[in-house]
């Protein structure tokens, strides 16, 4: 006779959540520095409450019913529950506010190493402070933590969820045809997207500006790299990135990001800038984030909003192979 | 120097030169063919066909299955990687990016059924539904499903157009070269689901550290390939 656990869930042993509460541990501290209070939401919620917020985001994989017949759901991230939270608990309060967490949540996803049903996550919220001084914040706390937890190599990947569709309304791209690039460039198809692009009839110029610009990435001259191939509409289109890295060199965290002009997050909640982190000993995506300055105003209180998540999981994994890489070098 | 063997247990983000995903089986020659285009000396992968990483001054080589590729790509064992289209429609959940048509390996995704049988449209009209044989139910199940049809699928591993022929299934969902297997066979295209070929592929965190190195490849791959 087995006693299985679901897939996509693990039991934890001692050796791994020491470690792992040692990681807890410096990422609360990290937080707490820059005045980050911890909060702690219920791990299951009303589904309908859930839904107010992501109805764009992840949707909530895992419901049931309760005694009373309502239908609950495990919360797929904690950025939603902390918006209800604030509006809730915080309604005749005055901006800004600002809270961290360390929390489970779930995702009907693929289980693979360090990306699991049920897994933790461990990230903030600032919610009041507005473009780009907001986005700079969080980008220099997040930059704090993974140094903290001596991912030193970690790299922020930095983009902006509108930039794309903004170049589109820039050459008149509607419809059918619009979606089908959207879906594109959310599946990392760059070949799809040059067909598609292809089958507009636009021209020269315009055509080569679609395919081009999501395809750069780099340091501060990423910027004017986009702009010679898109004139004034990349530029418009390009000005609160740029506003954003501005932010970011004057807070001194400018260093470790990486402008991307083709990032997208999966979550559709994201409005303006949008990051990623990646350490070169891994993979995967370390966690990410971004604004969503429209989620607030869904639970009654329109406030800008920005926070990040890292995949605890991850970071412990990233960690150990950092440390491997490091006694290979030293050896 | 050419070193080859499976020493090479570097992880892909160690730095060092950058690790490709090469496809043994029909993608192998048109692969080694590119890359000698490009400049890579495939020389070690050529003659050594049992070692499975080869290392070049700008490229490390590992060979392996073309449905493999993207399950290293995705993990980050490898940096980038070649294989078919095919291979990245039934996986289509791995999380890479797709950067460059190859125009090599070129082939199509078809439905064919037995020539001037109708069996095809008559179970479906008198049974609910059409009997197929593929190696690729995902790709088949999602066909179907964007045309609005519910065939009962039948996952085989070998040669598929046994299905039809002895009763096991109405039709089946394969990939078509030149068309000869088909007609052998006594087979004929009814519908073409997706024209295929190679295509490089990235891993999702390469593309950002890595950018300037991949987007190099990329542009002498295109420069070849004509893309």
């Amino acid at each position: 006779m087995t006693h299985p656990i679901p897939p996509g869930t693990r039991d934890i042993l001692s050796d791994e959540l020491r470690e792992l509460r040692r990681l807890e541990a410096t990422l609360r501290e990290v937080f707490e520095r820059f005045g980050y209070g911890e909060v702690a939401t219920p791990t299951i919620e009303y589904h309908d409450v859930l839904a107010r917020g992501d109805e764009l985001g992840a949707p909530a994989a895992y419901r049931f019913f309760d005694e009373r017949g309502e239908l609950l759901a495990m919360r797929s991230d904690m950025t939603i529950p902390i918006a209800r939270l604030v509006a809730e608990r915080f309604a005749t309060d005055d901006p800004p506010f600002r809270f961290a967490y360390l929390g489970r949540a779930y995702r009907a996803i693929r289980p693979q190493r360090g990306q699991m049903r049920e897994f933790m996550q461990a990230g903030l919220e600032l919610i009041g402070p507005d473009a780009p001084d907001g986005t700079a914040e969080v980008v220099e706390v997040l930059s704090a933590a993974l140094d903290a937890v001596g991912l030193t190599r970690a790299v922020i990947g930095l983009g902006d969820a509108d930039l794309y569709r903004q170049l589109l309304d820039e050459v008149g791209v509607t419809g059918d045809a619009r979606q089908a690039i959207a879906e594109r460039l959310a599946s990392h198809d760059l070949v799809g997207l040059e067909a598609e692009i292809h089958s507009l009839g636009l021209g020269a110029p315009e055509r080569e500006m679609l395919v081009r610009v999501p395809a750069i990435r780099g340091g501060a001259e990423a910027l004017a790299e986009a702009r010679e191939l898109g004139g004034a509409a990349v530029e418009r289109a390009t000005a609160r990135l740029a506003a954003t890295y501005e932010a970011l060199q004057q807070r001194g965290v400018a260093g470790r990001v990486r402008l991307d002009l083709g990032l997208l997050r999966d979550l559709g909640y994201y409005t303006g800038a949008i990051v990623e982190v990646y350490d070169p000993a891994v993979g995967h995506v370390l966690g990410g984030g971004g604004r969503y300055d429209e989620v607030m105003g869904r639970f009654g209180r329109p406030l800008p909003a920005a926070g990040f998540a890292l995949y605890l999981e991850r970071l412990h994994i990233a960690q150990t192979e950092e440390e491997r890489i490091a006694g290979e070098g030293s050896s | 120097m050419i070193r080859s063997g499976v020493s090479a247990s570097r992880p892909a983000g160690l730095g060092g030169p950058l690790r490709l995903a090469v496809p043994r089986g029909a993608l192998f020659g048109g692969t080694l063919e590119l890359l000698d285009r490009i400049g890579i000396d495939t020389h070690a992968a050529r003659s050594d066909s049992r070692a499975l990483v080869f290392s070049t001054p700008s490229l490390q080589l590992v060979t392996m299955r073309p449905s493999d590729v993207p399950t290293y790509v995705e993990a980050g064992a490898a940096d980038v990687g070649i294989t078919g289209k095919d291979v990245l429609i039934e996986q289509h959940d791995r999380v890479v990016y797709e950067l460059l048509d190859l125009r090599y390996g070129e082939c199509r995704m078809v439905l064919a059924a037995r020539t001037g049988d109708r069996t095809l449209d008559e179970d479906e009209r008198r049974l609910g539904a059409m009997r197929i044989a593929t190696k690729y139910p995902r790709t088949a199940e999602r066909y179907f499903e964007s045309t609005g049809r519910q065939p009962e699928l039948i996952e085989v591993k070998g040669s598929v157009e046994l299905a039809p022929l002895v009763g096991l299934a109405d039709g089946i969902v394969d990939l078509v070269d030149t068309g000869r297997t088909l007609a052998e066979n006594d087979l004929e295209i009814r519908e073409e689901i997706a024209r295929c070929s190679a295509r490089l592929i990235a891993n999702r965190v390469a593309h950002k550290l890595r950018a300037a190195e991949i987007d190099e490849l990329v542009g002498r791959m295109r420069e070849e390939v004509g893309a």
